[in-house]
């Protein structure tokens, strides 16, 4: 077992020296130019439109000391069948990673010192197309530097989901790369749950073929632990993609979610729900490009915030000229338990084509207090009443995961998580 | 681009498309007055802020200001964010004053004026005479009076209509005029809802503001008759700057209105106007423009850039805001009148149209401050886009921590006319109190499911119900216009915003 690294990633040295020798040599050209992506874009700064609800700072610094904490997701999905991948301190358990049909799995490690690799087209390019319009520096930086990360070739249906488990003890930085391909008409589902590090950059890069599907659930916990995370996925034509991502517990999260729909008749999802309690401040970033004709994207995000929790979401669809019959939907909502908390939004959209309905809402307020009436005026004591509105509110968003198993689960595991605040 | 080559997709109304082409036509407003003029040199410097300053024959602190104010927008830049693309403005090769030659020693009334003033005015359709008053004739039933101050290139031809409503307590007059005679006035709320350093355009126009309108309305007063400028760009490579300032004292009332048209030239020209309105305890404004400044021909040569600021602040309890405005000139906008709701109870309403053809492009929207607690704002956006227009809806909704249960609807829809155009949406939301609620929507889907219900129940299919709600909204931008915008409205009432996209 590896000990635990404690190593601090310096961002800004790494900016400016990058470390790329020790590389394999597949992902060495990818690493290269990702390093001088990072150099010429520079680091994220506080007065970047790109970061206007959430400081980068606590990203960048590298005098940052936090402390990861015990999981509170632990025994989530174990009641399900999963071909399980155990990531500790940021680096892959298992000397041989499960087996499984359909697919392959490797570490990023492992992998790093050969020749070639089927990641090779993928490992950075996707990160790369992501670049535009804004820079995601950090996201740079993780391809020019992971050293961990697991790398999925799916060439049809996997049974059972895949699902890395995260654990971390330490004051470590996490710098961890995922690389998963899936094949025309092949199918996966990937779970992540806790956390890789005391401090994160997560990179996951998803190129999912035409008619492939691919889901992705996610679940963030944990006190102090700040993460940093990037989806990049390009979807085929017909192919399906849908991310979740629940979010109760950590200091500072920011989830960021770059999506090109470059083939027709695609469909995305992307959606979040996420109880904020006190110290903790949570951004979801999304952006949505359709470059195909007749695809649908949905982003449903679900925010409850009490005693001080803020939460953010900057979302962007663009329909690019041409992209006729683009059926993009987009709504921010927020529930704010308290007079401490706030909600700050940016739900934008950027049209070129004259065929498309693209719609988005944004709303924010107090839980409603004639529903809260009702309920108690049928018995249900405040606490109780409080804890169903809030989990109705929330519904919208966990009713985007497909598999209702799972789902079942993740609104099983909310309902202890509000019961144990 | 002609808006005949241009294929609509099923769904978008055809009258919307005919109303669009319509006003898209010839520019009507695009003849120039040949007229002997005075121009201060080319170009910006200290000479040029303090040659304004003495030909409006300003006292000290007023030059002090705007020197102050010229030294700050040297040390700015100019902002980029705005989703517009134009060539770089060469801030020396424009004339900052240009003032008719008649107009050098002011006219005492408007008999004074040069007639071929008062024809540019008469031919734009702008009523400059008070006959009806001075012959003592009663106006017809339904023929409301509209005080009238009319601003050429630099400077304010005349104002109607002064001593009438110096009767009633109201001062109307052109800015420099009351930098003169009210300097307590201007002095007092000048650059208190805009400050000088608010951005780089403010900056500018504090610094070489020629002329514009200001308003006083004491308290208790409800203003006797509607007030209103006109504002015309006549001479070349001229940018006009104006500044309005108009001030609601408690309990009082009016409603004042705003044109403006240029010639039509190869090159663009300059506009950057600030526009301050204070409302004290229970006061009311009603502010409601039709800009049509020149656009630029369909290649995109010449039109106005307009870059302008205009802000209200419900200072007082209880007061109220309300800002109309139809977009349908100019080769850039870059414009959002804003409310900043401090008083307790405040209210501030928001209803804007804009259409863009041809190679226009618009970035406009609106702030909503709240500050005060209860305060309510309102957010009506129409943005239609033809041509290879690009049109920007940006737009600020903030609820402060100590805004307790405040309240803001926004409702902006985009319809997209041709597949060579875009229609963005960029609406900040800022929440910071619970008791706050925030709502923004952008659909046709989502429209007040409560009007929905009805519309369903008395027999209409849902797609029916949702049409006729939408088509409500947009009708109601054009009847918070008030009766002098008639005619804009009645080619605007044709626009329905079926087939929208979000």
């Amino acid at each position: 077992m590896a000990a635990p690294s404690q190593q601090k990633v310096n961002t800004r040295a790494l900016c400016d020296a990058p470390l790329i020798e020790s590389s394999g040599v597949w992902s060495k050209e990818a690493r290269m130019m990702a390093s001088a992506r990072a150099q010429a874009s520079g680091l994220p700064q506080r007065r970047d439109e790109y970061w206007k609800y959430t400081r980068p700072d606590a990203f960048v610094h590298a005098d940052v000391t936090l402390q990861a904490s015990q999981r509170s997701s632990l025994g989530l999905f174990d009641q399900r069948a999963t071909i399980s991948v155990a990531f500790e301190d940021g680096q892959i358990q298992a000397a041989a990673l499960p087996s499984a049909a359909h697919c392959t799995l490797e570490s990023l490690s492992s992998a790093s010192g050969l020749d070639l690799h089927w990641a090779r087209d993928i490992y950075g390019h996707l990160e790369a197309a992501g670049q535009k319009p804004v820079q995601r520096s950090l996201a740079a930086v993780n391809t020019a530097v992971a050293r961990e990360g697991l790398l999925v070739n799916v060439t049809g249906a996997v049974a059972a989901p895949i699902h890395i488990q995260a654990t971390s003890s330490g004051q470590s930085d996490s710098t961890i790369h995922h690389v998963i391909k899936v094949a025309p008409g092949a199918e996966v589902t990937v779970i992540e749950t806790g956390q890789y590090g005391a401090r994160s950059n997560i990179v996951l890069e998803v190129d999912v073929a035409d008619g492939g599907r691919f889901q992705h659930i996610r679940v963030q916990d944990g006190n102090e632990r700040h993460m940093l995370t990037h989806i990049f996925g390009k979807i085929g034509a017909e192919a399906v993609f849908k991310t979740f991502t629940l979010t109760a517990g950590g200091q500072l999260t920011r989830n960021e979610c770059v999506l090109q729909l470059l083939g027709d008749d695609a469909s995305v999802s992307v959606a979040g729900a996420c109880l904020g309690d006190g110290d903790f401040h949570h951004d979801d970033t999304v952006f949505i490009t359709h470059d195909a004709v007749n695809c649908e994207s949905r982003q449903v995000f679900k925010k409850v915030l009490r005693n001080g929790a803020v939460g953010v979401f900057q979302g962007k669809i663009l329909v690019k000229a041409g992209a006729q019959k683009t059926d993009g939907y987009q709504i921010s909502q927020s529930l704010l338990l308290d007079d401490d908390s706030q909600f700050l939004a940016k739900p934008e959209l950027e049209i070129y084509a004259d065929d498309v309905a693209c719609s988005h809402g944004s709303t924010s307020g107090a839980i409603d207090v004639q529903a809260l009436f009702y309920l108690r005026s049928r018995g249900v004591p405040e606490a109780k009443a409080i804890d169903l509105l809030t989990l109705s509110f929330v519904a919208e968003a966990i009713e985007e995961i497909e598999d209702s198993d799972l789902a079942q689960d993740i609104l099983d595991h909310l309902t202890n998580t509000m019961s144990a605040q | 681009m002609a808006m005949d080559d241009i294929q609509v997709k099923d769904g978008v109304d055809a009258e919307t498309v005919e109303a669009v082409k319509a006003l898209s036509g010839t520019y009507k407003y695009g003849w120039n007055t040949e007229i002997e003029m005075d121009y201060a040199p080319k170009g910006l410097s200290e000479d040029i802020v303090r040659l304004i300053s003495s030909k409006n024959d300003e006292p000290e602190w007023m030059l002090g200001w705007r020197l102050a104010a010229y030294r700050r927008w040297l040390e700015l830049k100019e902002p980029d964010w705005a989703m517009v693309d134009y060539p770089t403005i060469d801030f020396q090769d424009q004339y900052y004053y240009a003032r008719p030659k008649s107009m050098e020693k002011k006219p005492k009334s408007l008999d004074e004026v040069d007639p071929k003033l008062l024809e540019t005015y008469k031919k734009l359709g702008i009523p400059l005479k008070e006959q009806a008053l001075l012959a003592g004739v009663e106006a017809p039933e339904g023929e409301r009076r509209v005080a009238v101050d009319a601003v050429f290139d630099s400077v304010s031809v005349g104002t109607t209509f002064q001593t009438e409503l110096r009767k009633a307590g109201v001062i109307f007059c052109s800015i420099s005029e009351a930098i003169r005679e009210h300097p307590e006035l201007v002095r007092k709320y000048l650059g208190s809802v805009v400050p000088v350093s608010d951005n780089y355009y403010a900056t500018l126009n504090s610094a070489v503001f020629s002329d514009g309108s200001f308003v006083y309305i004491p308290p208790g007063v409800r203003c006797p008759m509607e007030l209103s400028t006109y504002f015309r760009i006549n001479a070349e490579n001229t940018g006009q700057f104006e500044r309005t300032l108009i001030i609601a004292d408690k309990e009082s009332y009016v409603s004042y209105l705003e044109g403006c048209t240029a010639p039509q030239r190869d090159v663009a020209q300059l506009h950057a106007a600030v526009v301050e309105l204070v409302l004290l305890d229970d006061a009311e404004i009603k502010y409601s423009t039709v800009q049509n400044w020149f656009p630029g021909d369909e290649n995109g040569k010449g039109g106005i850039y307009n870059f302008v600021t205009k802000r209200a602040d419900c200072r007082g309890d209880r007061s109220k805001v309300m800002w109309t405005q139809v977009e349908t000139g100019s080769a850039v906008t870059w414009k959002y009148p804003s409310c900043v709701l401090r008083g307790d109870d405040s209210q501030g309403e928001f209803y804007s149209i804009a259409i863009a053809n041809n190679m226009q492009q618009a970035d406009t929207g609106t702030k909503m401050v709240h500050l005060g607690k209860n305060t309510k704002s309102r957010i009506v956006s129409k943005g239609i886009s033809a041509g290879k227009a690009q049109n920007t809806y940006r737009g600020l909704v903030s609820m402060h921590p100590k805004a307790k249960s405040s309240r803001n609807y926004t409702q902006c829809d985009s319809l997209l006319i041709g597949n060579k155009c875009g229609a963005h949406t960029v609406p900040y939301i800022e929440v910071k109190n619970n008791s706050s609620r925030v709502e923004h929507e952008a659909t046709t889907s989502k429209v007040d499911d409560d009007q929905l219900f009805y519309c369903r129940s008395r027999g209409m299919d849902e797609e029916e119900a949702v049409a006729l709600v939408v088509n409500g909204f947009c009708k109601e931008v054009l009847q918070a216009l008030p009766m002098e915008f008639a005619m804009e409205a009645q080619a605007l009432v044709a626009i329905s915003l079926e087939g929208s996209v979000g």
